[in-house]
């Protein structure tokens, strides 16, 4: 199977051409997911430079430890991913399979960790809408900020899990020997579309967590 | 002209002709007639729209329909015009059938996304035709907070979604042409030998690519502020409805150029063609279209001269909205000088082309006017902004779309159309155009805001006068619907290049195999090469 | 040059410069436009195909270099026309902005779908407007609901009327007699019905309407009733015991933030202090001050802010 994949779709006129294009597409389509988030990230920053102590006070009641872990776990599952690459470049079908594994569970940890965090914001009023209570000053404006911060960092989950599925697909592939050092291609795509979603969070966690916490 | 008529070899009409085939096909020409039967319907109903429109507006008191059906009118007109059949227009159907063709290529880098694009658009269409029947929208296509957000009672949410929708299908569509002239060009088909409707799709692509996310997002915190009522937007609660506005404008301004570039690369295909010159100054052309691409992004803020933002930001919108319309004038110059020493003849598509010059010269010219901070405040938000756009949006864009249309017909369908008729539809549609959209510059200067179905009487003549010319423009565009499917089955069937044009796609029969060629082309001159002998332009 | 069917009276001062942009406009698109179009048909019949003209080009060379001169030509000349324009535009909407010193407030409140306009002396107005002829008027607006616009075509006028902001609209009408005012910013259901009229007066003529209505409180009296009811007093006033900014003299003046920044006390300023008020805390105040938002009305507000402005300066700044 590996070697009729070889081939190419036809379209094109050779394997090289294929790849060639399917690397572009892939660039192309992180260009506008880099936009999509752009415009979350402009929105947030010009409403907290309106707001600037509701925002900061608002940020210190994150959960600084398990963001951070999650963190970590994206961090990792880059690094399983990146060897997941490397693998597949050398054929190595069972630690293609071995590490692309090892993402989705990073992915699945990650999301988990977030289900957790999502929970205790619950249980201490912060979800807007959801039995929002704040006792401090400018309180719609701290209900403003954790909008932003379940938005953002909800249509970023939601990049994970889109990531994860795709991931666990690719990895049954390669276990059923769809991949070949000559062709390995989807592995790769999905391995440049993972890491934007680290590159991502690696913006979403200094802007919502970190800034002014003292 | 070419007067071999290739009659009965298979073609990719004949391979396969049931519904499922065509509802799964793969085949970038297939999907481009996908697009155009489901546009078209999509121009009806925002046609119906703008026809009760200005039907309602012959009377300044708006006896036709209620004020609150007039809103949803107006809005779902826009609406549909610009997401459903504008932005897809020329790159969706046109652009499907030829950027493979063109560059040489056996179909577009990824077909299944191509499918998938279309499959995206239907079901944004059916979203934005259940917000239509489930009570409309009246927010204007603007969906300006805090009334889309806050005050409306329409469906924002749904319409808001529909387009959303849309947007990933115009993304896709984007990526695959971009991809495609990257990499699949055929053997010697360098870039500066490369029609210029390539050309023109990719700067499109450009845009679409880079701009339509902005939209999509900004849609979603709207619609999410609509839901949760958490004001990003909303000044109750110390939002910035300003913030909407520049994300809109961000993506909306580009936008206009999604639309009008399309049209720009057609008439240069159109006017080579039917002068039997290249165009002039070629490469300034394709850069030219690059120019207003990226220039397009930086000029958003001109939609807000009187929004409350500070005047700083106006003057600088301001002036660089004169300077992305250099590049628009100068294109204007070489089309003209094309004709120089050329060798003019009149066929529809040509008519359409020249009527192209006209509408966007007017129309760029007024679009100066509102550039100018000092009248735009007067005019803002009057008919003379309808007028402008009207101008580049239907009296350039859906020129040249019909232009387009007519030219490649005969390889699309493999049919001549009817030369007469379609002719005398062209001159129609330009004489009922302008009748329609001239007096509205009057209207404006006057004071006429838009969106009023009620108006001061002394406003009614020049209502009439656009109402009346609105009739003649219907009827141009009907004729279209009759002629067109006629000549499928009764029109002079088509040889591979009827018009003596230059291009890859005329190189292969009309209508073309499935897999466009039967072996990879070779390119060894320039684009439009007709022979020195003939054009002195180089 | 009055009415002619094709524009609007000239009622205002600014109406002439800004008819001449357009007129200045019109020459000059249609000096391109004919251009254009001439040279389209002369080439079109002159080089239709089949005609006998010759077409071939003696001394390439020269014909490319004349070509690229031409090139050049075409595109300097409408880039220095444009910029030439837009400084002039530029020029017309600066002069359109800035308010004169002096200028009589009006304050200006849209609502779904009505004008009110309020005049300091205390008079009220629902879709009109009447203003004295020859003086300098600043209107002073806000939203209470949607995006609104104000638009006096016969003075060249518009702004569009925020809600949580204040924009300003300045004009002096040369005219007297009445002209239309719309709204121009799609705000629902009534849009087109939120019309009106400006009724401009002679000076005198205007005096006497004053004067009719007399009896009405001014807007810094009825402020000042709201102020005491609100129990602004209670922290604010001489008696207060708790600390607060002293508020005589206030308006107008620069005042020091906690955070460093230095803000001027305008209309925006007190809005902002009533309605938001622990994002601009002053130096040396904590953050205690109670919002008011749901307890005051748009118009209140504005009684208050004229209050204010008589406490404050003689000069009577206005927001620039």
């Amino acid at each position: 199977m590996a070697d009729a994949l070889a081939a190419h779709a036809p379209q094109f006129d050779d394997a090289e051409q294929q790849r060639m294009a399917s690397n572009l597409g892939i660039w192309i389509f992180l260009a506008t997911e880099i936009l999509f988030f752009g415009v979350l990230f402009a929105a947030y920053t010009i409403t907290r430079v309106r707001f600037p102590e509701a925002f900061a006070a608002a940020s210190r009641l994150t959960n600084l430890p398990l963001a951070g872990t999650n963190t970590a776990v994206l961090l990792t599952s880059s690094l399983t991913m990146a060897l997941g690459v490397h693998a597949a470049q050398q054929g190595a079908r069972r630690a293609v399979v071995g590490w692309l594994s090892a993402t989705v569970a990073l992915g699945c940890a990650f999301l988990a960790i977030k289900a957790v965090e999502y929970r205790l914001d619950y249980l201490e009023h912060l979800v807007p809408t959801l039995h929002f209570r704040y006792a401090g000053p400018q309180a719609d404006q701290v209900e403003l900020f954790f909008y932003m911060y379940f938005f953002i960092t909800g249509v970023h989950a939601l990049h994970v899990l889109i990531g994860i599925g795709c991931i666990a697909t690719i990895a049954l592939m390669a276990s059923r020997n769809a991949f070949s050092a000559d062709y390995f291609t989807p592995v790769d795509v999905t391995g440049l579309y993972w890491h934007l979603v680290d590159v991502i969070w690696l913006f979403v966690f200094p802007i919502l967590y970190l800034i002014s916490r003292s | 002209m070419n007067s071999a008529a290739i009659v009965s070899e298979e073609n990719y009409l004949s391979s396969g002709w049931n519904l499922w085939s065509w509802l799964t096909t793969l085949d970038h020409k297939r999907i481009a007639i996908l697009y155009t039967i489901t546009i078209t319907l999509l121009f009806g109903i925002g046609g119906a729209a703008a026809a009760m429109i200005r039907l309602d507006l012959m009377t300044p008191h708006s006896q036709l329909v209620s004020v609150e059906t007039y809103n949803k009118l107006f809005t779902m007109h826009g609406v549909i015009m610009v997401w459903f059949f504008l932005i897809p227009s020329i790159p969706a159907t046109l652009g499907n059938f030829l950027v493979p063709m063109m560059v040489g290529a056996r179909d577009l880098a990824f077909p299944r996304l191509n499918l998938l694009s279309w499959y995206l658009f239907v079901g944004a269409a059916l979203f934005t035709i259940y917000a239509l029947l489930s009570g409309g929208v009246d927010t204007g296509w603007t969906f300006y907070p805090p009334y889309s957000t806050a005050f409306s009672t329409s469906q924002v949410f749904a319409a808001a979604t529909g387009v959303f929708i849309a947007g990933f299908s115009s993304i896709l569509t984007g990526l695959n042409f971009v991809v495609t002239v990257h990499s699949m060009r055929a053997p010697g088909m360098t870039w500066f030998r490369l029609p210029l409707f390539i050309w023109a799709m990719y700067a499109t692509s450009l845009i679409l690519i880079l701009a339509t996310p902005v939209l999509a997002m900004t849609l979603m915190l709207m619609g999410m502020e609509r839901i949760f009522g958490i004001g990003v937007f909303d000044p109750a609660l110390g939002g910035d409805p300003l913030l909407f506005q520049h994300l809109f404008w961000f993506y909306s301004h580009p936008a206009v150029y999604i639309m009008v570039v399309p049209a720009m690369g057609v008439v240069s295909e159109i006017i080579s063609c039917f002068c039997r010159n290249p165009i002039f100054g070629y490469r300034f052309m394709a850069y030219a279209m690059l120019a207003i691409a990226a220039f397009g992004f930086l000029v958003w803020g001109h939609h807000m001269f009187v929004s409350g933002q500070s005047a700083f930001a106006g003057t600088v919108f301001s002036l660089l909205t004169f300077l992305v319309s250099v590049p628009s004038a100068i294109k204007v110059f070489n089309w003209t000088a094309t004709l120089y020493k050329g060798h003019v003849s009149f066929h529809a598509p040509m008519l359409y082309a020249l009527g192209f010059i006209g509408l966007f010269t007017t129309g760029g010219l007024t679009g100066l006017f509102l550039a100018s901070l000092g009248l735009d405040v007067h005019m803002h938000d009057s008919y003379f902004v309808v007028a402008h756009f009207h101008y580049i949006m239907v009296g350039a864009a859906v020129m040249a779309f019909f232009g387009g249309v007519h030219f490649w017909w005969p390889k699309i369908t493999g049919r001549m159309y009817p030369e007469g008729w379609a002719r005398f539809s062209a001159i129609l549609t330009f004489i009922g155009f302008n009748l329609t959209f001239f007096p509205q510059f009057i209207l404006g200067y006057l004071g006429m805001p838009r969106r009023y179905p009620i108006y001061p009487p002394e406003f009614q003549v020049w209502n009439v006068l656009s109402s009346a010319g609105a009739s003649l423009l219907v009827f141009g565009y009907i004729l279209l619907l009759f002629y067109l499917p006629w000549s499928l089955r009764y029109g002079e069937r088509a040889p591979a290049n009827p018009w003596g044009a230059k291009g890859l796609e005329w190189e292969t029969a009309s209508p073309p195999p499935s897999e466009n060629f039967h072996s990879t082309p070779l390119v060894s001159e320039e684009a439009y090469a007709y022979s020195r002998a003939e054009s002195p332009h180089g | 040059m009055d009415s002619l069917p094709f524009f609007p009276v000239r009622a205002s001062t600014t109406a002439g410069q800004v008819d001449n942009l357009y007129f200045a406009w019109l020459a000059l698109s249609g000096v391109v436009a004919l251009a254009v179009g001439l040279l389209l048909v002369w080439f079109g019949i002159h080089y239709r195909r089949g005609s006998a003209t010759n077409r071939t080009v003696a001394d390439a060379a020269a014909y490319d270099k004349r070509m690229r001169r031409i090139e050049i030509v075409w595109t300097v000349v409408p880039l220095v026309l444009f910029l030439a324009m837009f400084v002039w535009s530029a020029r017309v909407y600066y002069e359109n902005v800035t308010v004169p010193k002096g200028a009589l407030p009006i304050y200006i409140v849209a609502k779904q779908w009505m004008w009110h306009a309020e005049h300091p002396a205390g008079e009220r107005e629902i879709n009109e407007l009447h203003v004295p002829l020859g003086r300098p008027v600043e209107l002073l607006m806000t939203s209470q609901d949607v995006i609104h616009s104000l638009s006096i075509p016969s003075f060249r006028i518009k702004q569009d009327v925020l809600p949580g902001r204040y924009t300003t609209l300045w004009f002096t009408a040369d005219r007297a007699g009445e002209y239309h005012l719309f709204c121009t910013q799609f705000c629902g259901t009534s849009h087109s019905n939120m019309v009106g009229r400006v009724v401009v007066m002679d000076p005198a003529a205007f005096e006497g309407w004053l004067s009719a209505h007399a009896n009405v409180p001014t807007m810094a009296t009825r402020g000042r009733q709201r102020y005491r009811q609100l129990g602004c007093d209670g922290c604010h006033g001489a008696q207060a015991t708790v600390r607060a900014p002293k508020l005589e003299g206030l308006f107008g003046r620069s005042v020091e933030l906690r955070d460093g920044r230095s803000v001027l006390a305008d209309e925006r300023f007190i809005r902002d202090a009533v309605l938001l008020p622990n994002r601009d805390v002053p130096a040396g105040y904590d953050a205690s001050m109670p919002s008011f938002r749901g307890q005051i009305g748009e118009e209140e507000l504005l009684e208050i802010i004229e209050y204010l402005k008589s406490l404050g300066n003689a000069t009577q700044q206005v927001m620039p």
